[in-house]
């Protein structure tokens, strides 16, 4: 039977009454939502754009040949000995190629799969830059330029020149940007390869590449598959690796297993490969939460504190209302509704200003080597981190008004008449 | 004639500090329109009957009845409806809302029952307040009034809801005799042209005297 527009005028008189500690209530609110959003949109939009350099361009699975030693010894297939206690010394691993054995049918296999994006081989090996007398060692990694750049964003990481340019150049070359530095090459230059195995390869430098990470950009290069085939001497159905993206990484460690079964290969999926990655993405999860809690729970005294001290001032007009036939009930959605307005109006403001900041945070510049395609400060603003924040404002405002008005409801009018 | 009030065999006990039996059986009756005035010692436990009979003090042994209806342990929510509907209570002490204006403060009982159009309620809040001479209050925050005035603005709270029986806790008891005089007129004509039923709680024996009948108490207990 509670009558709304009575509690709510009652309430509303009180706090405009006590308006400076009902604004010191709401702001504690404010400034806990508020914090609440920046933080969020802002440390989620950083994890968004981390995500997004590593899955963009890491393979969901990674298949290649590991060199490992023999799991099972020649000793142990040795019958006079079985039983025995068998010490080896010094396991080497047994000699193997790289070379993925019949690696173009495994492809074609793959992309047969309707999880799978698509698999792309690759070849990686080891060569020296050769410029005048400078030698330097480097991996050649060789591609299928488009497709790399359609399925793992490779261009954005070509700074000069196009992954269409690789393509479409026969014995052409796209160097890591640290290389042309060291040796001072522009696009257009020639620079000698020479593979382990000895000889003298001259390719054309149509681009340069710049994933972010010095070490990297100063030894890796990539061309076309074919070049890398022909610099090595080898057949082209020689593969050391595919990478596969799948439609959905989910799939990424039970696909891995299945391959790894099949056909006896290593494959590294996405998971296992990135997990420190995770663990720094929980982490700013939980700093984000923990400060923003610590706020709300400020804020939540702060209000608790304000509504027992109104309660406290209230006393006379809670035995008269009492008195002249408002229940129980009615006194608590009295109080109960008070702490709700801070919680609301507080909570708003709080949006607003979280609002604000993270525009304003948006509008920063912010330019570094490492992502060229960045510019300004990542935001990730989801309404729905708005959602959570108000119903965090309002489950705590809700809680820190529960006690004191409860106190409210329970007073006793003759105790109170009494003591006049 | 009906009886509106009905007190049976109504004990209580403060059980601290130490046990003190400060009703002992109180048996009375008040009838519609009766005017009746409690008198007694200090602290021989007027205000406590009060309390009990105005139904905010639940904690007692014996029968309640209001308008014949056995209103003794009835839920603390049916109570406050009945506070509400049925019975108004002007205390010693003039107790109003200090933030809210004299009309509110008049209006807030009804706008609580509910039962009319704010229009109605606002109207029916002047009527009172013009009943007792301070209708030009209306505006006026209810701390920014005299004693006098706010204890008449009580009563008018009092009458808002058009109640079976108005009780009154020393109701002109920090009032001047002029200002006495005047609540006392005002309850005999409700008394008489309304058919209301008033029960009294004075210390002021021409008060008293004046009215239809005196309850006299000693130590807990109606001797006449
Ligand atoms: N909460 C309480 N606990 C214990 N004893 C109480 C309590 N309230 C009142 N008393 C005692 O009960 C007795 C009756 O009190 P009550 O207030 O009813 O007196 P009263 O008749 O109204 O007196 P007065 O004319 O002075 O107002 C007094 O002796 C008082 O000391
Ligand atoms: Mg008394």
């Amino acid at each position: 039977m509670a009558n709304w527009s009575v509690i709510l005028n009652i309430a509303k008189t009180h706090l405009l009454t006590k308006i400076k500690q009902t604004s010191t209530a709401a702001l504690g609110v404010t400034f806990g939502i508020g914090a609440y959003i920046t933080l969020v949109c802002f440390m989620t939009g950083l994890n968004g754009m981390l995500d997004d350099l590593i899955l963009n361009q890491t393979p969901h699975i990674h298949v290649y040949n590991e060199i490992e030693p023999s799991k099972k010894q020649p000793i142990s297939l040795y019958d006079n000995v079985e039983g025995s206690f068998n010490v080896v010394h010094s396991i080497k691993p047994k000699l193997s190629q790289k070379k993925i054995h019949n690696a173009l049918p495994i492809i074609k296999y793959l992309e047969e799969n309707p999880n799978v994006r698509g698999a792309l081989p690759q070849i990686k090996t080891q060569i020296f830059y050769i410029a005048g007398s400078i030698e330097l060692g480097g991996n050649l990694t060789g591609i299928n330029a488009v497709d790399e750049a359609r399925l793992f964003n490779m261009g954005d990481y070509i700074v000069e020149g196009s992954a269409e340019d690789l393509q479409n150049t026969d014995n052409g070359i796209l160097l890591g940007i640290g290389i042309a530095e060291k040796m001072s090459l522009k696009v257009g230059d020639r620079v000698q390869l020479s593979p382990i195995n000895g000889g003298i390869f001259p390719l054309k430098i149509v681009g340069f590449y710049q994933s972010g990470i010095a070490d990297l950009d100063a030894i890796q290069s990539f061309t076309n598959i074919k070049t890398v085939q022909r610099i090595l001497g080898k057949a082209n159905n020689y593969i050391t690796d595919i990478n596969v993206k799948l439609y959905d990484i989910e799939q990424a460690i039970p696909m891995s297993k299945k391959i790894e079964q099949q056909f006896n290969l290593t494959a590294m999926d996405i998971k296992t490969a990135n997990a420190q990655f995770e663990t720094g993405t929980t982490i700013r999860n939980l700093i984000t939460y923990a400060v923003s809690i610590t706020l709300l729970i400020v804020a939540g005294f702060g209000i608790y504190n304000i509504l027992n001290m109104l309660i406290y001032e209230k006393m006379n007009d809670i035995a008269i209302l009492k008195a002249t036939g408002f229940s129980g009930k009615d006194v608590q959605l009295i109080f109960m509704s008070q702490a709700m307005i801070i919680g609301f109006v507080g909570g708003v403001l709080g949006l607003l200003i979280g609002y604000g900041l993270v525009r304003l945070i948006d509008t920063i510049p912010f330019q570094t080597e490492a992502l060229p395609t960045v510019e300004t400060y990542p935001i990730n603003m989801n309404p729905l981190f708005f959602i959570i924040g108000f119903s965090f404002a309002m489950v705590s405002t809700f809680l820190a008004g529960y006690l004191p008005s409860k106190k409210a409801k329970k007073i006793d009018p003759v105790e109170i008449i009494r003591g006049q | 004639m009906s009886i509106v009030l009905e007190a049976k065999h109504i004990d209580k006990y403060f059980r601290k500090p130490v046990l003190f039996h400060v009703l002992k059986d109180i048996n009375f009756q008040i009838k519609k329109g009766e005017f009746a005035s409690i008198m007694g010692k200090s602290g021989c436990g007027k205000s406590t009957l009060l309390y009990i009979l105005s139904t905010m003090d639940t904690n007692y042994d014996g029968e309640l009845f209001l308008n014949n209806e056995l209103i003794t342990n009835y839920h603390r929510d049916k109570l406050s409806y009945i506070r509400n509907k049925h019975i108004g209570f002007v205390f010693q002490f003039h107790y109003l809302l200090s933030e809210f204006s004299v009309l509110e403060n008049v209006m807030l009982p009804a706008k609580k029952l509910a039962e009319k159009s704010l229009q109605e309620i606002e109207h029916d809040a002047i009527e009172k307040l013009k009943i007792l001479n301070i209708g030009h209050l209306a505006k006026k925050r209810a701390s920014r009034i005299s004693g006098g005035e706010k204890q008449r603005v009580a009563i008018a709270r009092a009458l808002i809801n058009n109640p079976s029986i108005i009780m009154g806790d020393e109701p002109t008891g920090n009032l001047d005799s002029h200002n006495a005089e005047n609540v006392f007129n005002i309850f005999e004509r409700l008394s008489n042209d309304h058919g209301l039923s008033l029960l009294i709680v004075t210390h002021d024996k021409d008060f008293a005297k004046k009215t239809d009948r005196i309850i006299q108490m000693e130590d807990g207990k109606i001797i006449t």
